[in-house]
């Protein structure tokens, strides 16, 4: 076999890339299932924590921020390996999934927040007080006035950190989630050739070229001029 | 309370993993200071590339970016370090983890440089080499000094990410913290080792948070 040959043999292997393609595509559904559940509870928590923070509460406050900056400073991989291999000491088990879901969905809760919480700040006072003196009560005030703003905003940093953590659902494979990574992995360890990989690599770019372009273009559609 | 402690606090087992954990700690210390300036030289170029190269090569470069920032890190380091070997490359833990830090960190940085570059008004290129600046010269005294200020929240971010990245070599068992602490927790049976590697972590890098959470409040007020 010439160099080419056997590049393509190892890379390109169409009868392994045949054999191991419904795998992939299983993986490519997990893949997409996790990035979901991560997307929702990670925003979700995130924006609860902002509005929680709005009430200026001090001693709660500072139990977010901490909570928000430990969740900023911890790898993922950390956080999945210690709740994956370190709960079951403690007597409570998760399966690799759900250390994945929970991990990611804690480190997109932190960025989330301090992105809302930026965006709420960043709304001047005196449409709080503008609002507050028409007689809204103040979770009205916040819903109607002062988070339709903020979330403006708040749109471009937030969809960019987004794709980046929904990314992470790669590190599951550390922890045998049977997503992408971790199928094509499977697969290279049974036919003993990368081409499953080659598949794998693939999936990634289907996936994630057109997220990184709708992130992009998020970007420039909700610039605001300096 | 008792069997928290012993399973997550356990001292004992801290005092015992204590060497391995701290010559993780330096490991990792040290992977970033190799990271982050290859991914700083590869996103110079790129930026570079980006926004003052002929048609074409803007094109190429852009595509570049994004390829790189649409494969997850793992998924590329795992195919430089367990793919390439079939194809009779084998750049072993090191240079896998080289090349990927410089493949993947380089389009994150690439992406931040080019956009305090664009933020850089044209005049001032143009006031720069009317004052018989050279092109280099105009680039390096001029354009490049304002867009690292302009970006440097996103720039300050983005090296956050990629210390918290290097724990990604673990699955090359490159033996930073990460892989140090998995190895003391599987000899011991405890997880007190792990926990002890995210307080390490979390030590290192609450500083560089706080720091980057306060600049990016500032940026986005001033909008």
């Amino acid at each position: 076999m010439g160099g080419f040959e056997s590049f393509l043999f190892s890379f390109f292997n169409p009868k392994v890339m045949a054999t191991y393609l419904p795998m992939i595509a299983q993986g490519f559904g997990l893949t997409i299932v996790l990035a979901l559940l991560i997307v929702v509870s990670g925003l979700i928590s995130g924006l609860a924590l902002a509005v929680l923070r709005s009430f200026g509460l001090r001693v709660l406050n500072w139990g977010i921020i901490f909570v928000v900056d430990l969740f900023r400073a911890l790898p993922p991989l950390v956080i999945i390996v210690l709740l994956f291999f370190g709960l079951p000491a403690a007597g409570i088990s998760i399966s690799g999934f759900a250390a994945t879901w929970l991990s990611l969905s804690l480190v997109l809760m932190a960025f989330a927040e301090e992105i809302f919480w930026a965006g709420i700040t960043a709304v001047p006072k005196g449409q709080w007080e503008a609002a507050r003196s028409t007689g809204l009560t103040f979770l009205q005030t916040l819903r109607m006035v002062v988070l339709p703003q903020a979330l403006r905003i708040t749109i471009p940093p937030l969809t960019n950190r987004t794709i980046a953590i929904t990314k992470g659902t790669a590190l599951g494979s550390v922890v045998g989630v049977a997503e992408i990574l971790g199928a094509a992995q499977s697969g290279m360890a049974f036919s003993g050739n990368p081409s499953p990989l080659t598949l794998g690599a693939i999936a990634y770019l289907i996936l994630f070229i057109p997220v990184v372009a709708f992130g992009r273009w998020v970007e420039t559609r909700f610039a605001w001029k300096r | 309370m008792q069997d928290f402690i012993f399973a997550f606090l356990n001292l004992e087992i801290i005092r015992a993993a204590w060497p391995i954990l701290w010559s993780g700690f330096l490991y990792t210390l040290g992977l970033s200071l190799i990271t982050v300036p290859l991914g700083l030289m590869g996103g110079v170029a790129l930026a570079l590339l980006a926004t003052s190269a002929p048609r074409p090569v803007r094109l190429v470069a852009a595509g570049w970016t994004d390829l790189f920032r649409a494969i997850p890190p793992l998924v590329l380091l795992v195919f430089l370090y367990a793919g390439l070997p079939f194809a009779g490359i084998d750049v072993g833990a090191w240079g896998a983890v080289a090349i990927g830090f410089l493949l993947n960190t380089g389009a994150y940085y690439g992406e931040v440089l080019r956009a305090g570059i664009e933020s850089v008004p044209r005049g001032q290129m143009e006031a720069a080499r009317s004052t018989g600046l050279s092109r280099g010269q105009a680039l390096a005294h001029v354009v490049l000094p304002q867009a690292v200020r302009n970006v440097l929240p996103d720039l300050i971010s983005n090296t956050l990410e990629v210390v918290k990245l290097t724990s990604i070599a673990s699955v090359v068992a490159l033996p930073e913290l990460l892989f140090q602490a998995r190895q003391a927790q599987s000899v011991t049976y405890n997880a007190t080792p792990i926990v002890a590697a995210a307080l390490a972590y979390f030590l290192l890098l609450w500083p560089l948070v706080r720091l980057v959470s306060k600049l990016e409040n500032k940026a986005m007020a001033g909008r």
